[in-house]
């Protein structure tokens, strides 16, 4: 069995590791089922919803807060150096909205949440894992796909959307500082451009994209976390690969979210 | 020879993880209303017996009979009606650290059997002051306490739900032996209170005397080993021996 020729083996390594990639994402895709089911399934745990609510959204909104109104700052900033180029600075405002509200407002408040939620999640979830009480939920009949996983999954996806409006709002007010403060653009002006340039999709469309990574972001922590093995050092694991892996499906979901939407 | 089927019956159990055999056959029975400790060295498959009997492993091969019905121990469904029957107290006692001690406690009551929240605090105050827990422990978290205390918490969540089946996984483990006495005769005035049926597992020798009607010696992934527990100290059986002197020479390999 393991004597194949040199030249095959690193065929059979990318082999091996296809497969190993092909096993996680069944494994990750039946979890994800088992916890959108429970979602839709009683018995509902509102109290753990509440929280997960609080956690993910509440106490979210100053790390999200903070991203937009610099980002907002930069871009305004970076889209003038190079409006100036062609003496299109003018267009600042319309661009600022339109990549806040499209792609920079869902990305960047999902992607400090995977830093901060997914990781806490799949932290919590491990622990719970590794002192045996995911094993006591199940004793004392309670299935912890309810108790544990549909309440941050739904949490996540209604929470992220409200972020992420509110990280449109802040990073254009960001961008309008910037403009108005050091730039000398007309405060109202701005305002005005802003207001009629953007269309409802624009802003809808980034808060599809939100709902999908706030699937993502608690998916990746909670499946991390449930998976987790091998005590502390297990539940450190289980806390990078969750960050690791939202942040790249986030990226990957967005690529594929914004295709599907350019061509509506 | 009575006819009533034993409580709980482990026929033909067998269970490995990554090839490597845990539980190589096991046979074993308990009568209703009787209490059996496990013991054993350390890997001998002790935690994976009462994990499969408390449905939260599957066996690879071999059945699980209760009242002489098997469990379908892959179905979801199954398990959850075997947990309404059993009751667990875990190694680390496996709290909850988002919970206060009462509502730990009270946790069946509330989340599965949808008991108000006044009702089930009032039970589980009853049920607290039974392993000798005060009120005024009652709001706080399981990290404010004491290790013998978290044992006592989860031996009160544990019987709160009047189990017919209790699971002892290591009661009295990391504990200094008179508060491991201490929970000990809590354990035996809950298992006869409650009239149920226990099974526990652990090292020490003292804790199986005390709470143990019988006791079976598990060695190599099978029952080597199973009598009244007045016997442990003459069972003629060389591991038992062993086991009982805590000699590192003898058909028991030390787990190094």
């Amino acid at each position: 069995m393991t004597d194949i020729p040199a030249v095959l083996r690193p065929v059979r390594s990318v082999g091996r590791s296809v497969l190993a990639a092909l096993r996680q994402a069944g494994a990750v895709t039946l979890f994800a089922g088992r916890g959108v089911a429970a979602v839709f399934s009683p018995p509902w745990f509102f109290g753990q919803l509440g929280r997960q609510i609080l956690g993910v959204g509440y106490f979210s909104l100053p790390v999200v807060g903070l991203t937009a109104v610099f980002t907002g700052a930069a871009l305004a900033l970076n889209i003038y150096t190079g409006g100036g180029r062609f003496n299109a600075e003018q267009i600042m405002p319309q661009i600022v909205a339109l990549g806040i509200t499209r792609e920079l407002g869902p990305v960047l408040a999902a992607l400090m949440l995977a830093g901060r939620v997914s990781a806490a999640m799949a932290a919590e979830i491990g622990a719970m894992r590794a002192t045996e009480q995911i094993d006591a939920l199940q004793t004392l009949s309670t299935d912890p796909y309810r108790y544990l996983i549909a309440p941050r999954l739904a949490a996540a996806v209604l929470t992220l959307p409200v972020l992420t409006l509110v990280a449109d709002i802040i990073g254009i007010a960001g961008g309008w500082l910037v403009a108005t403060k050091t730039l000398d653009f007309n405060a109202t002006v701005y305002v005005r451009n802003t207001w009629d340039f953007l269309q409802s999709w624009d802003v809808v469309s980034g808060l599809i994209k939100a709902a999908v990574f706030g699937f993502i972001v608690a998916l990746m922590g909670c499946y991390h976390g449930f998976t987790a093995t091998g005590g502390a050092r297990g539940v450190g694991r289980a806390t990078t690969h969750a960050v690791v892996s939202a942040a790249i499906l986030i990226f990957a979901a967005d690529y594929l979210l914004t295709s599907l939407f350019t061509h509506r | 020879m009575s006819e009533t089927p034993p409580k709980l019956q482990w026929r033909g159990i067998k269970k490995a993880f990554d090839g490597a055999p845990v539980l190589r056959r096991l046979d074993l029975d308990v009568a209703a209303g009787r209490s059996l400790v496990i013991i054993g060295g350390s890997g001998q498959g002790k935690s994976v017996t009462i994990k499969i009997a408390a449905g939260l492993m599957p066996p690879d091969a071999g059945a699980l009979l209760i009242d002489g019905q098997p469990i379908d121990l892959a179905s979801a469904r199954e398990r959850r009606r075997l947990a309404g029957r059993v009751g667990m107290l875990f190694q680390g006692a496996a709290l909850f650290d988002s919970l206060p001690v009462w509502e730990n406690v009270a946790f069946r009551l509330i989340n599965a059997d949808r008991m108000a929240r006044k009702a089930a605090k009032a039970r589980a105050l009853e049920v607290l002051e039974k392993v000798r827990i005060g009120r005024q422990f009652a709001e706080l978290y399981p990290n404010e306490l004491s290790g013998g205390m978290q044992k006592r918490v989860g031996l009160a969540r544990a019987v709160i739900g009047d189990p017919e089946i209790l699971f002892l996984d290591e009661p009295t483990t990391g504990l200094d032996p008179i508060t491991g006495r201490a929970i000990n005769a809590l354990i035996l005035e809950q298992v006869k209170g409650l009239g149920c049926t226990a099974v526990t597992i652990t090292h020490d020798l003292d804790s199986a005397r005390t709470i143990g009607d019988e006791i079976a010696m598990l060695n190599d992934g099978v029952i080597v080993w199973r009598g009244p527990a007045a016997d442990i100290d003459r069972s003629g059986n060389p591991s038992v021996d062993q086991f009982v002197r805590g000699d590192p020479d003898g058909p028991i390999k030390a787990a190094v």
